[in-house]
């Protein structure tokens, strides 16, 4: 991968240059540099506590650095009004609340707001959520009540309206947390879809499972103290080493048939 | 806007001229519709046009602006439970305008009282969303408006305690205690003017207690500015709830009721339920007026009594439903 020196502000990705957290005194993110680009699904691991959740926020333009800056697309992200960076970056927070109890179509139409104007949603609006749930298998439960949705149907609602605001760049913190692995593997697979759809779409996730990781993603970056200090295709990046000096225990993959395997032998 | 959520807006729309048309004919003197057209020589003529077009005016008013409020602040806390009653905005507002009535500058001129209540709903809303704010928790929303109560009713009782003569200690008891009756034209022109400029920005904010559906990171991530919207919250609040207040008192509960009874009909959706909670609270602050009036008693029941008797059990009834969804 280029080093971010080269990134010229033309270039398309979603671009993080030297960014630097610090919450009271302490250091989230230390000059994290990286550049997501378009067409991959890429993964964010790392530890509790590693500044995961931090990088994203800066990321989607929720969190404005004390150091460094985000491009996106060839703009800064800073500098773009709210509403046209919601158009662009879908965003799925770490366990989505729901306050009330909408129904599905209801719940993905909020997925409209940064496009409606004034008169309410149009039919392209309609049109959007329909296709979003089309893609995320929920159209039958469209006139459901988000809160009597079992867990995986609820993942793929949520993930429905961020679909439905037809965003460039899906971020998404933690979107496979609480599934069991089934759904864990159909929601990866709605996010890989995402990504092949467009040419200009791109995909940044955290992830806590490593073998998710390495099984759906096209390349993965471990994120230790504030710092990157692994990033590339799974297999380069999950080696042995960088396992034991992210989580401090003693663990691999093995190529099979299926994929990667994980194995995970014990504390360091 | 849906088709059903048209609907429901027409139904409590008919709903309220329904009951204005009843507001003015039904009292201790019942005036039919024939009464109204006989002019000046009938008596009943001047007890619908000078009192009762007034009282009703300021019933639809009122009402839509606690309706209103209350589903505003719902919708920005994502708690069923807020109103401006619990959320101590009404109290903050009867506290501003009962020191007019303390320092006995209530008749020097009659903006003074609605002033003085808009500067004290909008410091009260303005508190509440300092004090809970940016963790936007139902726990410390709750709390701070318990603050705010507390705040404010010691305010008014020191005000009732220090009060020059037993003349001014009646006349805040009495305005407390949140009335219709014998309000004029000029408690209309004072309180229509706020509300409708309060209603009108509180029914902006529509599209934002929509996305506040998903929480607040959610909602900044739509592209939803949440310090806009808290601002021109205090601000829709303020001049709505404030100038009702000060018109009639306290009149606690419809911002409570109104929007927990009508959710189910707009389909759950916090910017779908504004309109229909105006409309709402309007024909229950009719309703509960003309039954007022109709009760036969030597002294009138006042309106803000019966309200709180309404919904003091109303509110122990939603509680208990809670409880057993959270268990």
């Amino acid at each position: 991968m280029s080093a971010p020196a080269e990134i010229g502000p033309a270039d398309t990705g979603l671009i993080a240059r030297d960014l630097a957290v610090t919450l009271g005194r302490r250091p989230i993110l230390r000059g994290v540099s990286l550049a997501f680009r378009p067409g991959e699904v890429t993964a964010i691991v790392g530890p509790n506590g590693a500044g995961k959740s931090t990088l994203l926020s800066a990321l989607v333009g929720l969190r404005r650095p004390d150091r460094g800056a985000v491009r996106l697309d060839g703009d800064d992200l800073a500098a773009l009004a709210p509403r046209e960076r919601a158009r662009r970056i879908g965003f799925l927070p770490q366990s989505p609340e729901v306050a009330w109890a909408v129904d599905v179509e209801t719940l993905v139409g909020l997925g409209r707001i940064p496009h409606v104007g004034a008169a309410g949603l149009t039919a392209a609006d309609h049109t959007a959520v329909a296709r979003a749930l089309d893609a995320t298998a929920m159209t039958a439960f469209a006139r459901r009540d988000v809160t009597t949705l079992s867990g995986g149907e609820r993942a793929r609602a949520l993930i429905a309206r961020v679909l439905a605001g037809e965003p460039r760049w899906l971020v998404a913190d933690e979107p496979l947390a609480g599934l069991d692995p089934g759904h864990q593997l159909d929601a990866a697979e709605l996010f890989r879809a995402f990504a092949a759809a467009d040419p200009a779409h791109g995909v940044v996730l955290t992830l806590h499972d490593l073998a998710m990781a390495a099984r759906c993603a096209d390349r993965v970056v471990v994120l230790k103290d504030g710092q990157v200090i692994a990033d590339g295709a799974p297999a380069e990046a999950l080696t042995p080493e960088v396992l034991a000096q992210a989580y401090g225990v003693r663990a691999r993959f093995h190529p099979g048939p299926d994929g990667p395997a994980f194995e995970l032998m014990g504390r360091l | 806007m849906t088709r059903r959520g048209l609907a429901v807006i027409a139904a409590l729309a008919i709903l309220v001229v329904v009951l204005a048309a009843g507001s003015l004919m039904a009292g201790k003197v019942w005036a039919p519709f024939s009464a109204w057209t006989a002019g000046a020589a009938d008596p009943r003529w001047a007890i619908v046009f000078q009192l009762r077009i007034p009282r009703t005016l300021l019933g639809v008013l009122v009402g839509g602006a606690l309706g209103l409020s209350g589903a505003a602040l719902q919708g920005y806390t994502r708690n069923p439970l807020a109103d401006p009653g619990v959320l101590g905005v009404s109290a903050m507002a009867a506290f501003g305008a009962v020191m007019t009535l303390y320092l006995g500058l209530g008749a020097s001129a009659p903006w003074v009282m609605a002033a003085a209540g808009m500067a004290g709903a909008l410091a009260g809303v303005a508190a509440l969303v300092a004090l809970a704010g940016t963790s936007g928790g139902m726990v410390t929303f709750v709390l701070a408006g318990v603050i705010l109560n507390t705040v404010a009713s010691a305010g008014v009782a020191l005000a009732l305690n220090l009060a020059p003569n037993a003349w001014a200690a009646q006349e805040i008891i009495d305005w407390l205690m949140g009335s219709l009756a014998d309000r004029s034209f000029l408690d209309v022109e004072l309180c229509a003017a706020p509300i409708l400029a309060g209603g009108a920005v509180l029914l902006s904010l529509g599209r934002g207690f929509d996305a506040l559906t998903l929480g607040e990171t959610g909602a900044r991530a739509l592209g939803v500015s949440l310090g806009r919207t808290r601002i021109l919250l205090a601000v829709g609040v303020g001049l709505a709830c404030g100038a009702a207040v000060a018109v009639t008192g306290v009149v606690s509960f419809v911002g409570l009721v109104v929007p927990h009874l009508l959710r189910p009909f707009v389909g759950q959706r916090p910017g779908a339920l504004l309109i229909p909670s105006a409309l709402g609270g309007a024909a229950l602050v009719l309703a509960a007026d003309i039954l007022v009036r109709l009760t036969p008693s030597a002294a009138e029941v006042k309106l803000g009594v019966a309200m709180a008797a309404l919904g003091g059990p109303f509110f122990l009834v939603m509680l208990i439903a809670i409880r057993r969804r959270l268990a």
